[in-house]
């Protein structure tokens, strides 16, 4: 029964990422993203992560695209866009680094076949992670929030409008 | 298990493949995006398998670093479009030879 | 304190005024780098005139000095040492004896030049070589002072450089001899390699009693000596660097030319005289080669116009009466032949020199004539000097001449006539010089006196060539004696006392009187080509020129882009492609370099899954 449902969510999930990556309008991949992403974790759920489920809908598929969704949004690419978009992806684009993956892939199903026997997955409560959290990988946390606060310093002051060099060469 | 990580081989393959390919600026992004997810897939199928918090924690660190890295990789784009007045990857190669 | 001891400072006073011409020449008034450079070798001379009566007063033993090692390492050892008996001691009293006086004559020759300093730092750099030479005891030292000689004569020959032949015969004199020098060196090597020493008097003591006569080792060796005596002493095959060589001043003629430089080969020859006893085939050879340069240098020395050219050939000549002393084993004779021909030589480059100097730098004889009023001091000496060079009776080149001559008669009568022929051929030659420059009719006024410097010289120089016969140094204590003293008189002595004289009847005849026409037996149908081949030196500047320079210069044309360059200029020539392949991938574009990972990640983990 899982295993059906497991199937089920791939076939999902690879069937949105691969309309993602050949739409021609950015609204449109970022829907299927979305779609991606939500499915991902569905399989989360599937596997017993719980507290990793819940996470990558909230913060993934919920902050993280809404914030592809201004930027899109402000950007407002237009009609010009979609059809340069669909000049620029001409057939013969993607045979190259489709056969590169191609190989990347059969490579990394290999590696995986010689690996061990498979086993079910167990659950791992939302309260384990929270007492690892705190435990061992106290430090990471730390490092992780450091990370998020260069990360806004930096959209911030990336983020504003007029980031022009004056004749001075002094940037504002 | 392998069933697990084949689907994240797959995953991030695809999007792999759509880095290569797109030439706007934005959907390469978004590529980049389920290329992170994919990992992050992996990590949870390796976390569940040994019954262990490790995987999940480590989802969590990625999910962080896809933040930060969304929220500064859109602000250059936005500067980029500002400068150049195009999202065209391929035309900002003023750093050849 | 003994004087002997004082040994090692005669060559190097003179070294020591080199340097000080070339440090401080500049700063120096021109007395004072008279006083450095003549006095310099004088105060040298007077060392050896010290050294010299001390040694012969004493019991004649060979004096050893070892001044501390040049070069040691493992089993070779070279060490500065100089050696004195009675072969060194007559070499030391002529270079430093004739070079004092030649070096006061340069005074007075060269003053007007612009480069006087200059002039001086090279003679001096000349005889302090030159005298590292005569007293080294081991054969490196003496090639160190071979090769210092052939520097200081390269440098002298090219003094006044403005003019490119100078340079050429510069050039000429010095590549000859390095021909020379490399078989010397090769002899020298092969000598060490077989006997594991350069000191010379264990070298021939270990020659004689480790080899056995006539086998490769010793002709060998000594062929290759040979070699560099040919070279140095101008000798056939490498005879024809000397005539060209006077395009240096005359007092340089006079002393590298004619008294030390072209001697080195002789002098060299009789120090390893066991090495050649043990190779008779080569000591005949040095004979022949003798007996053959001397008679090309003279026949060619008959037709020459040029002054210094005529004394330039007539030294090639007399250098071949003592190889052929040296070939026939009459060793003493050959040394005592060397020193009276210093002195009868240097006074006939010396005298040349003064009616150079007095005719603006003429060297053609046939425009001078009737100088003999206007010059007599000149007159006298070249009268003397001829006198002493065509060996008439009772001046000093008759000594050494008969003795030469009575020797190679007991070894071989076909090479004695060949000296006979050649003695007749000398005076002809000498005479005939005499004849044209100082007789006949008058020409145009000599303006320029000579100076005390340039006179003095001269006296002293003419003195020495008519006594300078009665001077005997023992040669015996050094070579072995052995031909008797035999002044018997018969035919043979006869003969060879009267050929001279047969050849002076001649040039009488012919320049003198006017008797014959020597203009008119040059133009006659078959001597014509007989007298270009004479004049040209028997032809061997267009043989080499033919054999070595031709294919030398097409090779050089063959190889103009430089084939080995090319070998070095191709590894720019790559670097420079390589790096324009590998900045063509640096394209600028992100998915490029995002395909170039991904390349690179399926490369690698290829590599990993396969092994």
């Amino acid at each position: 029964m899982a295993l059906i449902l497991f199937y089920i969510t791939s076939a999902v999930a690879i069937f949105a990422t691969v309309m993602m990556i050949t739409r021609l309008n950015a609204v449109h991949g970022l829907l299927y993203l979305i779609l991606s992403l939500l499915s991902v974790g569905v399989l989360f759920f599937l596997l017993g992560a719980y507290f990793a489920a819940v996470l990558e809908v909230i913060i993934y598929a919920g902050a993280i695209m809404v914030l592809f969704v201004f930027v899109i949004m402000m950007l407002n690419q237009g009609k010009k866009t979609i059809a340069q978009e669909r000049m620029w992806l001409q057939p013969g684009i993607w045979i190259g680094p489709s056969l590169l993956a191609l190989i990347l892939f059969v490579e990394m199903l290999v590696v995986i076949a010689f690996g061990g026997n498979a086993e079910t997955g167990h659950v791992v409560t939302a309260k384990q992670v929270g007492i690892a959290l705190y435990g061992p990988y106290l430090l990471a946390v730390e490092l992780a929030s450091m990370l998020l606060l260069a990360g806004l310093v930096g959209a911030y002051h990336l983020g504003k409008p007029m980031l022009s060099t004056s004749k001075n060469g002094r940037k504002s | 298990m392998e069933l697990g990580l084949s689907l994240s081989v797959v995953l991030f393959v695809l999007g792999l493949v759509g880095v290569l390919v797109r030439r706007n600026l934005i959907m390469m992004l978004m590529s980049l995006e389920v290329m992170l997810n994919a990992t992050g897939l992996a990590f949870i199928v390796a976390g569940s398998r040994w019954g262990q918090a490790d995987g999940q924690i480590m989802f969590l660190l990625i999910l962080t670093l896809a933040a930060a890295e969304v929220g500064v990789g859109l602000g250059l784009a936005l500067q980029i479009f500002h400068r150049f007045h195009t999202l065209d990857a391929d035309s900002m190669n003023e750093m050849k030879g | 304190m003994n004087a002997i001891e004082l040994l090692g400072w005669v060559p190097l006073i003179p070294f020591l005024g080199f340097l000080v011409l070339v440090l401080f020449g500049r700063q120096l008034s021109k007395p004072l780098v008279s006083w450095v450079g003549v006095g310099s070798v004088g105060l040298s001379g007077l060392l050896a005139a010290l050294i010299g009566t001390e040694f012969l007063k004493g019991t004649m033993q060979p004096y050893h000095l070892v001044l501390g090692d040049w070069i040691a390492i493992d089993n070779l050892i070279v060490p500065f040492g100089m050696y004195l008996d009675a072969l060194s001691l007559t070499m030391l009293f002529i270079v430093t004896g004739v070079g004092f006086l030649i070096h006061i004559y340069s005074a007075g020759f060269m003053d007007s030049d612009l480069g006087y300093t200059r002039f001086f730092a090279y003679m001096n750099l000349f005889v302090a070589a030159m005298l590292v030479l005569v007293l080294a005891d081991n054969l490196v030292l003496l090639y160190l002072g071979w090769e210092g000689v052939g520097l200081g004569s390269y440098l002298l020959i090219g003094f006044w450089y403005e003019d490119p032949n100078n340079g050429y015969a510069a050039r000429k004199a010095f590549v000859m001899t390095r021909i020379g020098d490399t078989a010397m060196a090769l002899g020298l090597f092969l000598l060490f390699t077989q006997l594991h020493t350069f000191d010379i008097q264990f070298l021939m003591f270990r020659v004689t009693s480790q080899w056995t006569p006539g086998t490769l080792l010793p002709v060998a060796a000594a062929a290759l000596l040979l070699g560099g005596a040919v070279g140095k002493s101008a000798q056939l095959p490498l005879q024809s660097w000397l005539p060209d060589a006077m395009a240096g001043p005359t007092p340089v003629s006079a002393l590298i030319h004619a008294a030390t430089m072209v001697t080195a080969g002789v002098y060299l020859i009789a120090r390893t005289h066991a090495l050649f006893m043990m190779a008779p085939s080569v000591q005949f050879a040095v004979a022949v080669l003798g007996a053959v340069t001397l008679l090309m240098a003279s026949c060619s020395a008959i037709v020459q116009t040029d002054i210094k050219r005529i004394l330039a050939y007539s030294t090639i000549s007399q250098i071949g009466y003592m190889f052929l002393a040296l070939g026939v084993g009459a060793w003493s004779s050959a040394i005592f032949h060397l020193l009276t021909h210093a002195f009868f030589k240097a006074l006939l480059f010396l005298a040349a020199g003064a009616v150079i100097f007095c005719f603006h730098h003429e060297h053609n004889i046939f425009k001078m004539g009737g100088l003999r009023k206007a010059m007599p001091l000149a007159f006298w000496s070249f009268m003397i000097g001829s006198a002493a060079l065509s060996a008439l009776p009772f001046t000093s080149g008759f000594y050494s001449k008969h003795d030469i001559l009575l020797a190679t008669f007991e070894v071989s009568p076909v090479l004695w006539a060949a000296g006979c022929l050649g003695a007749l051929l000398t005076a002809i030659y000498s005479f005939r010089l005499v004849f044209v420059v100082f007789f006949g009719k008058n020409c145009p006024v000599v303006e320029k006196g000579l100076g005390w410097q340039m006179s003095l010289p001269l006296i002293l120089l003419s003195v020495l060539a008519l006594f300078g016969g009665m001077l005997t140094i023992p040669l015996d204590s050094v070579f072995p004696v052995l031909f008797g003293n035999a002044h018997t008189f018969n035919l043979v002595s006869f003969i060879t006392v009267t050929a001279p004289f047969i050849g002076l009847l001649l040039a009488v005849l012919f320049y003198l009187t006017g008797t014959f026409s020597a203009q008119g037996l040059a133009n006659s149908q078959g001597l014509k080509r007989i007298h270009r081949f004479f004049v040209s030196g028997w032809g061997m500047d267009a043989l080499y020129d033919t054999l070595v320079l031709h294919p030398f210069k097409v090779l050089t044309e063959l190889n103009k882009n430089d084939a080995v360059d090319c070998l070095y200029t191709s590894i720019a020539f790559i670097s420079r492609k390589g790096h324009l392949m590998i900045s063509a991938s640096q394209t600028g574009q992100i998915r490029w370099y995002a395909s170039s990972m991904v390349l690179g990640t399926v490369v690698v983990i290829a590599i990993g899954w396969l092994s």
